[in-house]
């Protein structure tokens, strides 16, 4: 049966898809935010863990800088096959309920 | 060693004729199918994901990202890399909080979202001033910056070298709108990906593909401090003097984070995919490549103080900006420095296109058409005056490159990251997010966050010490994101709350289903 847009805004469905969209944009940014500032802040007030040396002469930092890159493009895949697998069809699924 | 930069050898203009060549037959091509405004701003809304990442990368990846994070790392090592990240994470951000919702909501410009259930005409002229005062700032570091680049590695004089940019890239947007811009930023991202790619590879050859060979010969190279001729050393791969103050540090990275999601000609292309899945798609790949630019880049850098010395690099530019270039000359001769330069040439050209067009449509679509005529301009007169609004700002750029000529202007991408994150992006953000949002809301956080971030800019030390060269600064950040930022989420906030507005919170249910299903998405 079609609902009206009033019907559909009024949806527990909708309002559950909107609620876990934002949830788990929320829970990323939050990882995000952590490993990104948590290097930004961890180089600021504890420079010789970053010097260490872990071999002849490279430093932990090197890796560790490397590393926020690596994961702040591994968490934007995790948030795109989310949204792919189950966000899509959630929202392809609503749409075509509305009139 | 002996370096040809500063001169424009046959390589060089070959190569710089080939882009400009096949970008102008491309703003021919382009030209053709631009008549409407959709076409005009929006290439017709029929980018690819892919096409979109790389022109997205092409926007975002300027030559001072390029030439200048390679330059930092040579002469200032670790402190150059820790640069590089900031300049990454603000992608996922703009994925989980902006990229959908914006595809879904807008037009052409990012106003157009704040705008949407709010008044128009104080939410456009608001959002016009945050928008063309960002990409001012922006465009200003990149004129004077492209013209000392172009003089160091063509040896043409810096007003000459300003005019040139200005005209080619005029040539672009005018004639070709979204369509030419898109084209050439994926040409000069492709370019540019391939460029440093190679450079990288050259460099790790010398050292047996081993990165720890590499950082063991960037200690060993020489320098000459005070007169003194000794080692690099160790602390060339050790966290300096960039990152000392975990509130500067901090208020920086949030500047460079969060001032993604509120810089417009970065916003505008999401209005050039087809869906918001195509949006998100598109910003997978952006991630993908500018990250891995930003990984290889120091490689660059790291090899440059390796390979080609540090005083060379200083002796060349102070900044150290062309240790990119003379990496290139010493690992494949003049040919290779030839093909770099163009290939910064390129970059510059591209990303002042990018912003001339988004400096146009807030002027055009923004002012003209939703202040001016009341939403009400026909097709035609639309994209005529967007011309005359390219025309306008080109010629505003080129003018203000050259009365900035010679000025210290490091601090204006800073300043113009600032004002994104302050003025554009709270409002951009709680317009989607926030029912209560009312517009002397939005007018009043876009104002504080523009007006604050100038204020207090001119209070930092990046003034006062930097460039007026007093002993001490009024506000002691460098960046002030973190405080102008709160500032103008607490008064979009508490103003707001002061002033309902019944309308728009009804309208804000009524665009759910255009933000979360698309429904009625242009």
């Amino acid at each position: 049966m079609k609902q009206t847009a009033r019907q559909m805004l009024d949806s527990p469905e909708f309002k559950a898809m909107v609620t876990k969209r934002w949830t788990i944009s929320v829970i990323l940014t939050a990882i995000l935010f952590v490993i990104y500032y948590g290097y930004i802040v961890l180089i600021a007030v504890n420079k010789p863990f970053m010097a260490q040396k872990i071999g002849d002469v490279t430093t932990l930092g090197i890796p560790l800088g490397v590393l926020v890159i690596l994961l702040s493009w591994v968490l934007t895949a995790i948030y795109v096959i989310w949204a792919n697998k189950s966000h899509d069809p959630e929202v392809r699924d609503l749409k075509s309920k509305v009139q | 060693m002996e370096t040809t930069l500063g001169t424009p050898t046959t390589s060089a203009i070959a190569f710089f004729l080939i882009i400009v060549g096949i970008t102008l037959a491309i703003t021919y091509w382009a030209a053709k199918r631009t008549r409407s405004t959709k076409e005009f701003y929006a290439a017709g809304r029929s980018v690819s994901a892919l096409q979109n990442g790389l022109a997205l990368s092409g926007d975002y990846m300027s030559a001072a990202s390029f030439l200048g994070i390679a330059g930092m790392v040579a002469l200032k090592g670790y402190d150059g890399m820790i640069y590089a990240t900031g300049w990454l994470v603000g992608w996922p951000a703009l994925m989980f909080l902006i990229a959908e919702p914006l595809r879904n909501l807008g037009k052409y410009t990012f106003a157009d979202v704040v705008a949407f259930r709010l008044s128009q005409t104080p939410v456009r002229i608001a959002s016009a001033i945050g928008g063309v005062l960002t990409v001012l700032f922006y465009t200003i570091a990149q004129m004077v910056g492209s013209g000392n680049l172009i003089k160091l590695m063509f040896g043409i004089s810096y007003e000459y070298a300003i005019v040139i940019v200005g005209v080619i890239m005029l040539a672009y947007v005018l004639f070709g709108g979204m369509i030419a811009t898109t084209w050439v930023q994926i040409i000069k991202a492709v370019l540019l990906l391939s460029g440093v790619t190679v450079l990288t590879i050259m460099v790790l050859a010398q050292f047996n593909f081993s990165p720890a060979n590499l950082y063991e010969a960037v200690t060993k190279s020489q320098e000459t401090i005070k007169g003194v001729v000794g080692p690099v050393g160790q602390k060339a791969l050790e966290p300096g003097g960039q990152v000392s103050n975990a509130w500067d540090a901090v208020s920086l990275g949030i500047a460079l984070m969060l001032g993604l999601l509120g810089l417009p000609h970065i916003l505008m292309r999401f209005y050039t995919v087809p869906n918001a899945k195509a949006a998100r798609t598109s910003v997978l790949y952006a991630t993908g490549f500018i990250g891995y630019f930003y990984i290889i880049i120091p490689i660059v850098g790291f090899g440059a103080a390796a390979l080609v010395g540090r005083d060379l690099i200083k002796k060349i530019d102070a900044g150290g900006n062309m240790a990119a270039p003379l990496l290139a000359e010493q690992l494949a001769g003049t040919p290779f420095l030839g093909f770099i330069a163009a290939v910064a040439f390129a970059t510059i050209l591209a990303v002042v296109a990018g912003l001339t067009l988004a400096g146009a449509s807030a002027l055009s679509h923004d002012i003209y058409v939703h202040v001016v005529k009341k939403g009400k301009a026909t097709e035609q007169e639309q994209v005529r005056v967007a011309r005359w609004s390219t025309v306008v700002f080109g010629i505003v750029a080129v003018m203000l490159g050259i009365v900035f000529k010679g000025q210290n202007v490091a601090y204006m991408v800073g300043l113009a990251f600032a004002i994104a994150c302050s003025a554009n992006f709270p409002a951009l953000l709680l317009s989607i997010v926030w029912r209560k949002f009312t517009t002397a809301g939005a007018v009043s956080s876009i104002l504080t966050g523009s007006i604050l971030t100038v204020l207090l800019i001119i209070l930092s030390p990046t003034i006062q010490i930097d460039v007026l060269k007093h002993t001490d600064a009024y506000f002691p950040l460098r960046n002030p994101a973190i405080v102008s930022m709160t500032a103008s989420f607490v008064v979009a906030i508490v103003v707001s709350l002061i002033t309902r507005e019944k309308r728009a919170e009804t309208m804000f249910d009524d665009e759910k289903l255009r933000t979360y299903l698309g429904i009625g998405a242009e």
